[in-house]
């Protein structure tokens, strides 16, 4: 943790702090870096940099050794992950056994525990350090780069590897209006998933008349299935800050807000951590760095609500009042939050600000797609070998993220589908793998770029299910206010749901579709207009798993419970009899040590056969 | 009850009166009682001078917010995508007939109060349940039944 003491009072101030932070900094012989993201905080982290702390304490090293806490370094799979330096020698799945040996052998002895390094399943490779684990390599790190190096609740860590000179350059440097040609230059758009031009919505918002005018960090990560926003919050809050000023000082803006998710204490706690500091140091409040521009930021938290990921429920949320939104003809940037111009960027958005402003718009449009620029966040997730958080360069192809990146499907099985864009995206099948990661590519294909869940599925998913299962999320979570999301999305529901119980009607999929166009023409925000998305592209790439449930009850994949059979193995029974006094239909018959049979006549399909065998010889036909 | 009027005084002045920060100071009584008491909800709304229904709504619109105590536990079992892939759906059934509790609501013995989340935003530990703020990862239905099993009540806690 740091203190902090001094209020500076200009750039100069701050670069001379900076190069005392770095001067102290280089005193530290060896740094112990513990990740505390949610993935490895839930596999004991925190216990591990308690007993490096105590290690160090206890050491009598004449040399000055650092413990410290860090943000997701992304690789979740292989947590708790520990990085020591010098070296960047990055251990995967440390346990507390394994702190003393770490200690001793590579803090104090500078050797390597070989027993703790990544070994590339695929080639057998060691990895000593992160750059040599195939997971790292086709990743281009902006976001996320100082994820996994600093401790985010310490602003020096962040002033150490050159925070807030973006700020001080864009205050004292530039003009409101060459900030947004930076950003406009750059390509940015928007990362909560609809991709709007940042630098036009910024535009528009300082132009509206009427004041004052806010800003707000939208951190209401909603979609199932994505924490991006979460680890950035959470790992580098005061990326966010800094992108958050700069945006307020070129729109002209002294109030800004972050919503951030109830689900999310630990990121409120280090942002209201970051801003404390922000204030102290005199990056934020009144007169910032000694300019005439002031600003501040509160934190809201949200209500678990998620329509209010969506800007304007979002304001209404920030209003003090139920979630809902209202119709876009009337532009928030001009009537937003209490009626005021508001600009409302994602957390990834605002992150990219300090970046582009420190290395310029040309830079940043360097990378990515004729009309996507600079990388993505997407948290790589479900049936792959390599679950995490991916940061890459816009443009690269889907099969580079899930194969490479994410060494492909779990337990050898064959790839399905990757669901992105959450419950407004749709899923995109093996065919068009090869397609690039780019706002209107994606959005062709019947998905969207979304805020960046990425979830790949095996053979053994139910597409029907799946498409079922967004529909009952978006059943949940719709506000209510306008009838066709509120009524729309039960009646498709009801359909999916007689299908999925073996009980669909030849015309199912017109109803469908004819309901899907209803809600994309008439729902009032874009949550509801979006909302048969996981529906239209399931049918689109996967119709004939569909016509399987519904014209021959089958569930190709053997999910939807009834619309497969179970049977027993004869070889793989040992006739114990546990499944026969299970049955509650006495539809199992066998003699003792003898292969039971299930009379398919008298079964209800009911599985519990299935879950109560030892030998795992109950399978589904 | 100058307590709880206090009680009320004090969260106003945090956020200065501010009506648009009616929903932070909602979770701050429910941090502070447990749940949202009907007289603090009506003390609230006379303090702030807005209608008691209002309140209401904004209680009964985020799923966050509890007009009911809670349990000894606060269980919350995570039903994102991924986690549905990887069967959450059948660990929530399990769940549901052995403490005869619904998603919302609290067991009988008050043992613990049980929520159904649509994603927590902890993916790659899948299925994920959270008893207390502590993430389980890779949980099923065993090893869920399990842990609610020997959860420990207060008296076992107390000293």
């Amino acid at each position: 943790m740091t203190t902090v003491t001094k209020h500076l009072a200009n750039p100069r101030e701050l670069e001379e702090y900076r190069e005392a932070v770095r001067a102290r900094r280089g005193a530290i012989a060896r740094t112990v870096r513990v990740c505390i993201g949610t993935g490895c905080a839930a596999k004991g982290s925190r216990r591990l940099y308690e007993l490096f702390r105590e290690a160090v304490d206890e050491s009598g090293a004449d040399v000055e050794i650092e413990a410290k806490c860090v943000g997701c370094h992304g690789f979740c799979e292989r947590g708790p992950i520990v990085v020591i330096q010098p070296g960047d020698i990055f251990y995967q799945r440390v346990e507390e056994p394994d702190v003393a040996e770490i200690f001793r052998e590579t803090v104090l002895g500078g050797r390597v525990v070989e027993r703790l390094l990544y070994t590339d399943p695929a080639t057998g490779a060691v990895a000593t350090t992160e750059a040599d684990i195939p997971f790292y390599q086709a990743q281009q790190r902006i976001v996320l780069a100082a994820n996994g190096l600093i401790d985010p609740r310490s602003i020096d860590d962040y002033l150490a590897i050159g925070g807030y000179a973006a700020l001080a350059k864009a205050l004292t440097t530039m003009q409101p209006e060459e900030i947004i040609s930076e950003v406009e230059k750059a390509g940015l758009r928007g990362r909560g998933g609809g991709g709007f031009p940042t630098a036009r919505k910024w535009r528009s918002c300082r132009q509206a008349h009427g004041s004052p005018k806010y800003v707000i960090c939208n951190g209401d990560e909603g979609d199932p299935g994505a924490f991006m926003d979460r680890s950035v919050m959470e790992g580098n809050p005061h990326s966010v800050l800094e992108g958050m000023i700069i945006g307020a000082f070129a729109i002209g803006s002294d109030q800004g807000y972050i919503y951030v998710r109830n689900e999310y204490p630990l990121a409120v706690e280090h942002l209201k951590i970051a801003i404390g500091q922000a204030r102290e140091l005199g990056m934020l409040s009144e007169n910032i760095l000694g300019t005439p521009f002031s600003f501040d930021i509160k934190i809201t938290r949200g209500g678990g609500a998620f329509v209010c990921g969506e800007s304007t429920a979002l304001m209404t949320s920030l209003e003090g009042r139920a979630g809902e939104p209202r119709a876009k003809y009337v532009h928030t940037v001009e009537h937003g939050l209490w009626d005021n111009p508001t600009n409302l960027n994602n957390v990834e958005t605002w992150a990219n600000v300090p970046a582009i402003i420190n290395r310029g718009g040309d830079w940043f449009a360097g990378i990515g797609t004729e009309r996507s620029k600079g990388t993505k966040v997407f948290s790589l997730v479900g049936n792959v070998v390599n679950t995490g958080l991916v940061e890459v360069p816009m443009g690269i192809t889907l099969r580079r993220i899930v194969e490479g990146i994410g060494g492909g499907v779990q337990g050898g099985k064959a790839f399905k589908a990757v669901q992105t864009g959450g419950p407004s995206g749709g899923c995109i099948p093996a065919e068009h793998l090869d397609s690039r990661v780019d706002f209107d590519e994606l959005t062709e294909l019947g998905s969207m770029m979304g805020s960046g869940g990425m979830i790949v599925m095996d053979e053994n998913t139910c597409i029907v299910d799946v498409a079922k299962y967004f529909l009952g999320f978006l059943k949940d979570e719709s506000c209510g206010k306008c009838t066709p999301c509120r009524e729309g999305i039960s009646q498709m529901l009801y359909i999916l749901d007689r299908i999925t119980h073996g009980d669909g009607e030849a015309g199912d999929l017109d109803r469908l579709a004819v309901l899907a166009d209803l809600l994309a023409g008439t729902a009032l925000c874009a949550l509801g207009k979006t909302a048969a998305n996981p529906v239209l592209s399931t049918i689109r790439y996967f119709r004939q798993e569909y016509e399987e449930h519904i014209l021959n009850h089958r569930c190709p994949a053997k999910v939807c419970k009834g619309l497969f059979l179970y049977d027993i193995d004869a070889e793989a029974c040992k006739g114990c009899g546990i499944c026969r006094k299970n049955c509650p239909v006495d539809a199992i018959t066998g003699e003792r040590r003898q292969a039971h049979v299930i009379d398919q006549a008298i079964c209800t399909k009911c599985g519990t056969c299935l879950e109560k065998c030892p030998f795992s010889a109950v399978l589904k036909v | 009850m100058a307590d709880s009027d206090q009680l009320i005084e004090d969260i106003v002045a945090r956020y200065d009166g501010d009506v648009g920060m009616l929903i932070p100071m909602m979770q701050d009584v429910q941090a502070e009682c447990g749940y949202l008491p009907p007289e603090q909800l009506w003390r609230l709304a006379q303090r702030l001078r807005v209608p008691l229904t209002r309140l209401y709504g904004v209680a009964t619109f985020y799923a966050s917010f509890r007009l009911a105590p809670k349990g000894q536990h606060e269980v919350t079992l995570c039903m994102g995508t991924v986690c549905h892939l990887k069967g959450s759906a059948e660990i929530m059934a399990a769940i549901r007939e052995e403490f005869q509790v619904e998603p919302g609501g609290t067991t009988t013995d008050r043992l613990f109060t049980l929520q159904g989340v649509n994603c927590v935003g902890a993916c790659a530990l899948a299925p994920v349940m959270v008893v207390d703020g502590k993430y389980y990862d890779g949980v099923n239905r065993d090893s869920v039944l399990d842990l609610l099993r020997n959860l420990p009540t207060t008296e076992e806690v107390a000293p």
